[in-house]
């Protein structure tokens, strides 16, 4: 079993860790903000019913949801709707949306009310608050939750194998089969360095935003 | 013709009566100090001014035009609101500057944002960002911060972010300036920088409203003054009628409450 191989074969699986990483930021970061902005909705029915949903997606364990998306419309329809790959983006893009919208919710609530009446003594549009005073303050205040979360889901690409995606682990564990146990070790460098570059690059942002106090 | 004229504004929170009619002018050029102990309604009746609330009855002209009428205006557009609250500025307690910006673009982002909306060629569009920019340094000028144009807000003391947030609201040329308390969050040894600017103001013939605490800043400054208690004008007059010779028991009992605490 050599040193190489084994890289080569856990590159793959982190090709795919990778893939669903990406693919959940991009879809959830703004799913998030379309849910808080329901969540936060002067429109009462529509406020309660995305606490409830919000309040379902964060208390079923993520493993559970992948499962779901990918079995349960399978039993009822007799064919599964979604491919293994597209069920887990589905399950995780939903679950991190939930999580970023209360981030967001927090982050925009936390600015106080002066922060938009002076904007609309001065005339602004609400669009004009919105993107031009309050975006900014609410991007610096949360910004160290979202790198918590971020970084959570680097390692809750994991759960992806309960439905045989072959991600990084479920890449070692192949190997461990054959009973050795060392490339499941070896995976935690990846997933090191994987949350270091992410680490350097929240510092980089946090420390752009430095020049201000909000 | 009054500059202002407020007919019969009223104002109710749920059950509570906050303004209960108010009637007052204001000529141009002049200053109003409006008095009162803390919950008579004088913060309530700046933002009923500033159409941060929309007053449940009466009426606001400016220069002899109507410009909110509560029977009319149930449902007010955005836009049109925003053009209504353009006639007034208002300074706020707490100074409320934009933190993410230098002390120069708190200045210039309204009128630059206003600037955006209109349709404009590049050349007439430059020379009004230009316009803009030099109006920003004349009152920078004006306020005494030109050295702290790239500051940022938590760089400034209050006394410095207050006057700022002075000249943020005259750069859209308001008809008349509103202050509510502006030196209340304030050390006591930076007050006299703010009201300096104010007094400035008024010997450059701006229109102001001003709500305060400082007694005998307001006697100096004023014009008319209005004493508030319990949503309505208890006593209005020149500062000699009202601080001098006032005639309700209640204007006399504040002014004696104020006059101790010092
Ligand atoms: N948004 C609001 N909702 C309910 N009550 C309010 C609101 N704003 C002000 N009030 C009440 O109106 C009264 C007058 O408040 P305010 O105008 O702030 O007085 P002042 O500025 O003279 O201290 C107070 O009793 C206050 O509690
Ligand atoms: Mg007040």
């Amino acid at each position: 079993m050599g040193f190489w191989e084994v890289t080569l074969s856990l590159l793959e699986g982190l090709e795919q860790t990778c893939l669903i990483f990406a693919l959940t930021l991009v879809l959830a970061l703004p799913l998030g903000l379309v849910i808080s902005f329901a969540s936060m909705s002067k429109f009462k029915p529509l406020a309660y019913i995305t606490k409830v949903f919000v309040w379902i997606i964060r208390g079923v364990p993520l493993m559970l949801q992948v499962i779901i998306v990918f079995y349960v419309p399978g039993f009822l329809l007799g064919t599964p709707l979604f491919s293994r790959f597209a069920s887990v983006i589905a399950a995780f893009v939903i679950n991190y949306a939930c999580y970023f919208s209360e981030i967001y919710r927090g982050g925009i609530e936390s600015i106080s009310k002066g922060q938009y009446e002076a904007g609309q003594v001065l005339g602004m549009t609400k669009s004009q608050i919105f993107f031009k005073i309050v975006l900014k303050q609410v991007v610096k205040r949360i910004l160290p939750p979202i790198s918590n979360e971020v970084i959570t889901l680097v390692k809750d690409t994991a759960l992806a194998r309960v439905i045989m995606i072959v991600e990084i682990i479920q890449a070692a564990q192949n190997y461990a089969a054959y009973g050795f146990m060392w490339p499941l070790f070896y995976t935690a460098v990846f997933y090191l360095i994987f949350v270091g570059i992410l680490t350097l690059l929240f510092g980089y942002f946090e420390k752009k935003l430095d020049y201000f106090k909000a | 013709m009054a500059l202002l004229e407020v007919k019969n504004i009223t104002k109710s929170f749920g059950k509570t009566e906050v303004l209960k009619g108010i009637d007052f002018s204001l000529e141009q050029g002049k200053v109003l100090s409006i008095i009162g102990s803390s919950g008579s309604g004088k913060t309530t009746l700046l933002r009923c001014l500033n159409f941060l609330e929309s007053p449940d009855t009466g009426t606001i002209s400016i220069n002899g035009k109507t410009i909110y009428n509560a029977e009319q205006h149930k449902k007010i557009k955005d836009d049109e609101l925003r053009s209504m609250r353009l006639h007034f500025g208002l300074v706020f307690q707490s100074f409320n500057l934009f933190p993410q910006y230098n002390v120069i673009e708190n200045i210039t982002l309204a009128p630059k944002l206003r600037l955006e909306e209109e349709k404009l060629s590049a050349a007439q569009k430059k020379a009004r960002i230009d316009e803009i920019n030099e109006n920003a340094w004349a009152l920078l000028k004006k306020i005494d911060l030109t050295e702290k144009a790239k500051s940022y807000p938590c760089e400034l003391s209050g006394g410095q972010q207050q006057r700022v947030a002075i000249a943020r609201a005259l750069a859209l040329s308001p008809d008349i300036l509103c202050f509510d308390e502006p030196t209340s969050a304030l050390d006591p040894e930076l007050t006299g920088e703010v009201l300096r600017v104010i007094r400035e103001l008024k010997d450059s013939n701006c229109t102001m409203i001003v709500v305060t605490h400082e007694m005998e800043f307001a006697k100096n400054i004023s014009d008319e003054v209005i004493f508030m208690a319990n949503g309505v004008i208890e006593e209005q007059g020149t500062p000699e009628d009202v601080f001098d010779n006032p005639k309700s028991p209640l204007t006399q009992s504040f002014l004696s409450k104020s006059l101790e605490s010092f």
